[in-house]
């Protein structure tokens, strides 16, 4: 089923990201995603996420499928020239993945093949460009495809909390413009800079929905200030985690931080993302405090 | 050596609705220079022009604030001032003229050889699509990590590139210098889509 038709049908929709493994066995993935993450709409899986090698995100997003979950699939243009993403995008098809999420992706010098050539023949943008040709049966060059055409909700990415928000909002017109219909939020922790992005964001009439990151402790909050792009977590919110150490420790101050967050944010966006980084479990915790 | 080419004649027009100043370059002898063409078309611009610069190392930073200041009343008259020469040179002119529209002209495409005389602060890659007008005047092939034409990446923190913390994010310089000249319009052109046979 694509995402498309819950947000049409006016859902509040909730999506989780999961990676695939650095080896050739996911059922452990599937298995916990079945376990914490039937409750929600949709599962994003991540296509070498942070430039890391694994193993590719069509393959586990067949496997979820198999599993009765819906599958986002992630795709990058950080390894792919455009053969070969339109090629992985009519498999896709074929596999009935029909949810993608289309990322220009980290450069390979942050992963761990620094050495490996960055491709960026497309970014995000001609990316969707390119599958919204492929729906209209007609590949990147022009030719024609044979058969039917594929269909996908065609989502991207936005980052609000961007030290550049007019360059994220250009972007997004952009990526509007070649045929994007929803998007997935970098990770908020600032409630108020979220809401006056949808202020201005609201404009390309598209469903957002909210990223939210749960902060599993004080260090990794003041290492995402200092190194992650677009997320900037507050000063009382690493006060509260360092306070408590047992009750952070147990995701306690970490769950109600992000249903906090969830809950101010959720009047002005049309659904959530949450990025679990191997916090799966507590997702049904959150998504209940969240009140969703 | 390279090859610079005039963009089309739609292009041309588009870059050329108001009133231009035109710089000519000449350049070094590595550059291959379409002056005959160049003749024509500013001929056919007729009264559009309030002047015209022609000379030689455009991107020489010693010379060009001087050269610039000569004709200060005629940029100042102009809405666009269009630049003929490599990359580098339009590179070079945007940068002297920080609150005007300038834009290139022409499109740069590589040749063997070697690549003429160029300071080192720009770069041109002879992408052989010059897409400085949608970028005012930074060359998003060579200030740019992934070379991105369509717009920032997520990845620029505190305003600097995520690959290399010590180099500003081309984009960066991009929107600052669209929004100084009020023209982040361009950023609603076509889906830019990069053509490597050129
Ligand atoms: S966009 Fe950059 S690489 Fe391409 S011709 Fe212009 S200056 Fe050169
Ligand atoms: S941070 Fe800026 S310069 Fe670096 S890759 Fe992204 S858009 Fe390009």
């Amino acid at each position: 089923m694509r995402i498309t038709e819950l947000f049409n049908d006016g859902q509040f929709v909730v999506t989780a990201e999961v990676g695939p493994p650095k080896g050739i066995d996911c059922s452990h993935v599937v298995k916990e995603a079945k376990e914490y993450l039937s409750g929600i709409h949709a599962v994003n899986v991540t296509d070498n996420q942070s430039s890391v090698m694994r193993m590719g995100s069509l393959p586990v997003c067949v496997a979820m499928k198999n599993a009765g979950l819906t599958p986002i699939l992630q795709l990058t243009c950080r390894d792919r020239n455009r053969i070969a993403l339109q090629s992985e995008l009519l498999g896709a098809a074929m596999l009935g993945i029909d949810n993608i999420l289309c990322l220009t992706g980290d450069h390979t010098r942050m992963g761990d093949h620094p050495g490996a050539k960055p491709v960026f023949d497309l970014d995000s943008v001609s990316l969707l460009h390119t599958v919204s040709q492929l729906e209209k049966g007609v590949d990147l060059a022009g030719n024609e495809l044979v058969g039917e055409a594929p269909k996908f909700a065609k989502g991207a990415v936005v980052s609000p909390c961007s030290d550049s928000v007019d360059a994220q909002l250009a972007k997004m017109e952009r990526k509007v413009m070649a045929g994007a219909e929803y998007f997935q939020t970098q990770a908020v922790f600032d409630s108020e800079k979220f809401i006056s992005f949808m202020e201005k964001a609201k404009q390309f009439g598209k469903p957002v929905q909210l990223g939210v990151i749960i902060p599993k402790s004080a260090g990794m909050c003041k290492f995402m200030n200092n190194n992650v792009a677009g997320v900037h977590v507050p000063q009382h919110m690493i006060d509260a985690l360092a306070a408590d150490k047992e009750r952070a420790k147990a995701g306690i101050t970490s769950v109600e931080i992000a249903a906090q967050i969830i809950k101010e944010c959720r009047p002005y966006c049309q659904g959530l993302h949450i990025m679990a980084l191997g916090w799966e479990d507590k997702v049904p915790e959150l998504i209940k405090l969240a009140g969703l | 050596m390279l090859i610079t080419e005039l963009k089309s004649k739609e292009i041309l027009d588009s870059l050329t609705q108001g009133k231009v100043f035109i710089i000519n370059c000449h350049g070094c002898k590595e550059v291959s220079f379409p002056e005959k063409e160049a003749e024509e078309f500013e001929k056919a611009l007729g009264d559009k022009v309030t002047g015209i610069l022609t000379t030689d190392y455009v991107c020489n930073i010693d010379n060009l604030p001087l050269r610039l200041e000569k004709h200060a009343a005629a940029i100042e008259a102009a809405d666009t001032v269009l630049v003929l020469s490599c990359g580098v040179g339009v590179q070079t002119v945007a940068e002297h003229l920080p609150g005007k529209r300038v834009c290139a002209a022409c499109d740069t495409y590589a040749l063997p050889g070697h690549q003429g005389v160029t300071p080192l602060e720009h770069e041109c890659d002879q992408c052989g699509q010059c897409y400085l007008n949608i970028t005012g005047g930074t060359c998003p092939i060579t200030a740019c990590s992934k070379s991105l034409v369509n717009g920032q990446c997520g990845g620029a923190k505190n305003g600097m590139c995520e690959v290399d913390p010590t180099m500003e994010c081309g984009w960066e310089r991009i929107m600052r210098k669209l929004k100084q000249v009020d023209r982040l319009d361009v950023l609603k052109c076509p889906i830019q889509l990069r053509q490597y046979n050129k």
